[in-house]
């Protein structure tokens, strides 16, 4: 049953102030003490802080012989229930206790549940009895620690819960306690300051891009801190990705490193010397490495809404077919984790961090006072170009070259041209990204809405084949390796059937959207774009 | 959500007393646990010093005017939840009747809580009615108290062969010797010699203890106040055997 909970601190957490506490309730209610008691009060979050953003908070309780999972949404409301001993991470959907974890998955969706917080806390517990010596309320006096080298200490804090059904006598110890002088409101939750002590900052970390450009910014030093921000990304999911902690670690660092590829591609040129093709290189190398896991995640993930799909086949005419993606993900996850800890892996990012990093501070200290136009063209090229104009005429020539490549298709162009068309149109997607910083906002979104809209169509084109495909594979390496039985193959042509048609249902919608895409109004939406940048 | 049912046609067989101890040991094993005290009689709602009244009475509850869960009360103890019994209870039959398939409101009214609770019980009156009939088809097992007599097998069976007559789904039924006097030869005769004969009656057995009928004087489930008497013992042992078995199997 949900409840709302109020933070106080309260000056000591000393015996003086129960009876101070318990002077204030009377007459209208009595107070028992219960028994102290150790918990340890852990909060829990996705990577990417969706409870968070959401305003929502997860907290785990764990004391002697109870555990207890309570979900605050963002009014406030507080759904708490009792769980068996819990080890994190753990995947959203397999949170025992139906009544928060129905709360908790619509929001973390695939992502597991990571402490991002904790602390130990001394507990006691007042209860409030009425007239017939009920429990009505209990007043929770907490003295917490967060655990490390320094141990600190954080203020006493005190919370009312009511009892399910006493919710007004509840109010009412509320408002004789906030009377008190010793005890006042708490500007910051027990989370906030838990998180604090920790030396963390709730939702440091994102996907996206975000680097503070400005016009006026000498490109090279804009293109570094773009690169270095997308190394950030990249070595902040390692770990999530090397200990499979969910599948979206692996996600993002893939689809940082392939925004690092693009931006090598095209903007590396203003960066010094042969950095870039080295780079470029490596980076091509580290996405080779993540491609095999992420195509059977890919699988896996949407595994049981294709199942679901079936019409002449069964479901479970699938399961050896799940059991074999299985197996080979295990295989190939142990092959990712060694290339994650590699001495290739490392001396890439650490050189990186090191190139870039320079080229960015460099930068940034040159900000100040960029170069005019003429200068830069006359001393050191695209370099000390601002990054206002490079990004005009990156974002206008990927966009012509989206907008040749998808007017040449045709009812009979091959699928590779298809496949080209949706590379320009990552490009595209790409660039606006990496100098979304330079955009007007809304302008900005709208372009990217349409944009996004167009590579939808050209993704399911594409990763029908592409999964089609993997499937025909998949069937022979599991005729090859062990008897397979043919309903399981049937199953398996009627997936690929089925991708199949999928992808035939978005070509034909291809020319539609790519219409749209390239109506005059989304042109002078990207040229405006360009011409902010510039500005 | 296991439900469970604490139900004999006779009354005073220790019902309220093994719903109210069995739904706190549940508890204390983290199981969220509701009891629902059907009987107007108040006797469960008492024990837990909650007052027994419903806002809208069994009217509101069967027309669905109060969601049970807004009616529901937090007891004294974490994971335990009552539904309190209101006199209004006492024509319940009447309201069930008037309802579609007034055989299964009971069992509607609980399918919206399955999220929150694993455990409830229900705590019965001591009656043949349609309350009755609805608790038997909401309930995965029965939990029926017994007083070794001569005819307490007869009760036993008119039970079993009622349950029997369910089209469906029907539930586990399991007796357990209620109130024994070891003083008593007939009782001892029959808590002896019964449980070989019957696969349907728990080897645990509550005695009749004064401890157990201080219940109503604490206001208290047995074990709270006295943890370590052969009562709560016993009760123990009770949910350990019901808790073992499957429900509906």
């Amino acid at each position: 049953m949900p409840q709302q909970l109020h933070e106080f601190t309260i000056e000591a957490a000393d015996a003086a102030a129960g009876r101070e506490m318990a002077a204030a309730l009377r007459p209208r209610f009595e107070v028992a003490t219960d028994g102290a008691r150790s918990v340890r009060r852990v909060w829990l979050d996705t990577f990417d802080w969706r409870l968070y953003r959401a305003g929502s908070t997860l907290e785990y309780t764990s004391g002697p012989g109870t555990h207890e999972l309570a979900f605050a949404a963002s009014d406030g409301e507080r759904t708490a229930c009792a769980v068996p001993r819990m080890s994190w991470p753990a995947a959203a959907g397999s949170v025992p206790g139906a009544l928060v974890r129905d709360l908790v998955e619509p929001v973390a969706g695939i992502r597991a549940l990571l402490p991002v917080a904790a602390c130990a806390s001394a507990q006691r517990t007042l209860r409030v009895l009425d007239g017939e010596d009920k429990t009505v309320a209990r007043i929770t006096v907490d003295l917490a620690s967060v655990r490390g080298p320094a141990g600190i200490a954080l203020p006493a804090r005190l919370t009312v819960t009511p009892v399910r059904g006493y919710g007004g006598q509840a109010d009412r110890v509320e408002r004789l306690l906030a009377g008190l002088p010793s005890v006042t409101a708490a500007d910051r939750s027990s989370f906030q300051l838990a998180l604090a002590a920790a030396g963390r900052r709730a939702g440091d970390y994102s996907s996206q891009v975000d680097v503070a450009l400005t016009p006026a910014m000498p490109a090279r030093a804009a293109v570094a801190a773009v690169l270095l921000r997308l190394l950030d990304i990249i070595e902040a999911n390692v770990d999530g990705a090397v200990r499979d902690i969910d599948t979206e670690f692996l996600h993002d660092l893939r689809i940082a490193v392939r925004r690092t590829r693009a931006a090598l591609k095209l903007a590396g040129d203003a960066l010094p010397g042969d950095l870039a093709p080295r780079y470029a290189l490596e980076f091509r190398w580290l996405g080779q490495l993540t491609t095999p896991l992420r195509d059977l995640d890919v699988h896996l993930l949407g595994f049981a809404d294709a199942a679901a799909g079936l019409v002449t086949a069964s479901p479970p005419d699938l399961a050896p077919m799940h059991e074999s993606l299985t197996r080979y993900r295990a295989a190939e996850r142990r092959r990712l984790a060694r290339g994650l800890r590699s001495a290739r892996f490392t001396r890439l990012t650490s050189q990186c961090w090191c190139a870039l990093g320079k080229l960015s501070a460099r930068g940034a200290h040159q900000a100040g006072a960029a170069p005019s136009r003429r200068a830069a063209a006359g001393r050191g090229g695209v370099a000390q170009t601002p990054v206002g104009d490079l990004a005009t005429a990156r974002i206008e020539r990927a966009y012509r070259r989206l907008a040749r490549t998808g007017a040449a298709i045709t009812a009979a162009s091959p699928e590779e041209d298809l496949h080209t068309v949706r590379k320009r149109g990552k490009e595209l997607r790409y660039l606006l990204e990496f100098f979304a910083a330079l955009h007007e906002p809304a302008t900005h979104r709208s372009a990217v809405r349409e944009l996004k809209a167009l590579q939808d169509c050209l993704g399911e084109i594409q990763d029908g084949h592409v999964q089609r495909e993997a499937i025909r594979s998949l069937a022979a390496r599991m005729v090859a390796e062990r008897a397979t039985p043919a309903a399981t193959l049937l199953a398996m042509g009627e997936l690929a059937a089925q991708l199949d048609a999928a992808a035939s249902e978005a070509r034909d919608d291809f020319g539609r959207r790519f219409a749209r895409f390239t109506s005059d109004r989304n042109a002078s939406r990207i040229a405006s774009l360009a011409k902010a940048a510039a500005a | 959500m296991r439900i469970y049912a604490t139900y004999n046609v006779k009354g005073g067989v220790g019902k309220t007393s093994a719903a109210v101890n069995l739904a706190y040991l549940a508890s204390r094993e983290g199981r969220s646990t509701l009891l629902w005290d059907l009987d107007p009689q108040a006797a469960a709602t008492f024990l837990f010093r909650i007052r027994p009244r419903v806002k809208g009475g069994g009217k509101a509850l069967v027309r669905g005017a109060m969601p049970l869960d807004a009616a529901i009360k937090g007891t004294d103890f974490d994971h335990l939840d009552l539904l309190p019994a209101d006199l209004t209870y006492r024509r319940m039959d009447l309201l069930l009747d008037a309802a579609k398939k007034p055989t299964r409101q009971i069992a509607r009214l609980l399918a919206p809580l399955a999220g929150e609770y694993d455990t409830v019980f229900l705590d019965c009156p001591p009656s043949i009615s349609l309350v009755t009939e609805n608790v038997l088809h909401a309930a995965d097992m029965l939990i029926v108290p017994l007083i070794p007599t001569t005819l307490c097998t007869r009760t036993l069976d008119q039970l079993t062969g009622f349950v029997d007559s369910f089209d469906g789904p029907q539930p586990a039924i399991l007796a357990f010797f209620s109130m024994v006097d070891r003083r008593k030869r007939l009782h001892r005769d029959i808590t002896q010699n019964l449980p070989a004969e019957r696969k349907d009656l728990a080897t645990a057995v509550v005695p009749a203890l004064s401890l157990v009928e201080q219940m109503a004087v604490r206001r208290a489930p047995l074990p709270v106040y006295a943890p370590r008497s052969r009562a709560a013992q016993c009760y123990r042992e009770l949910w350990q055997e019901i808790s073992a078995l499957r429900p509906g199997g």
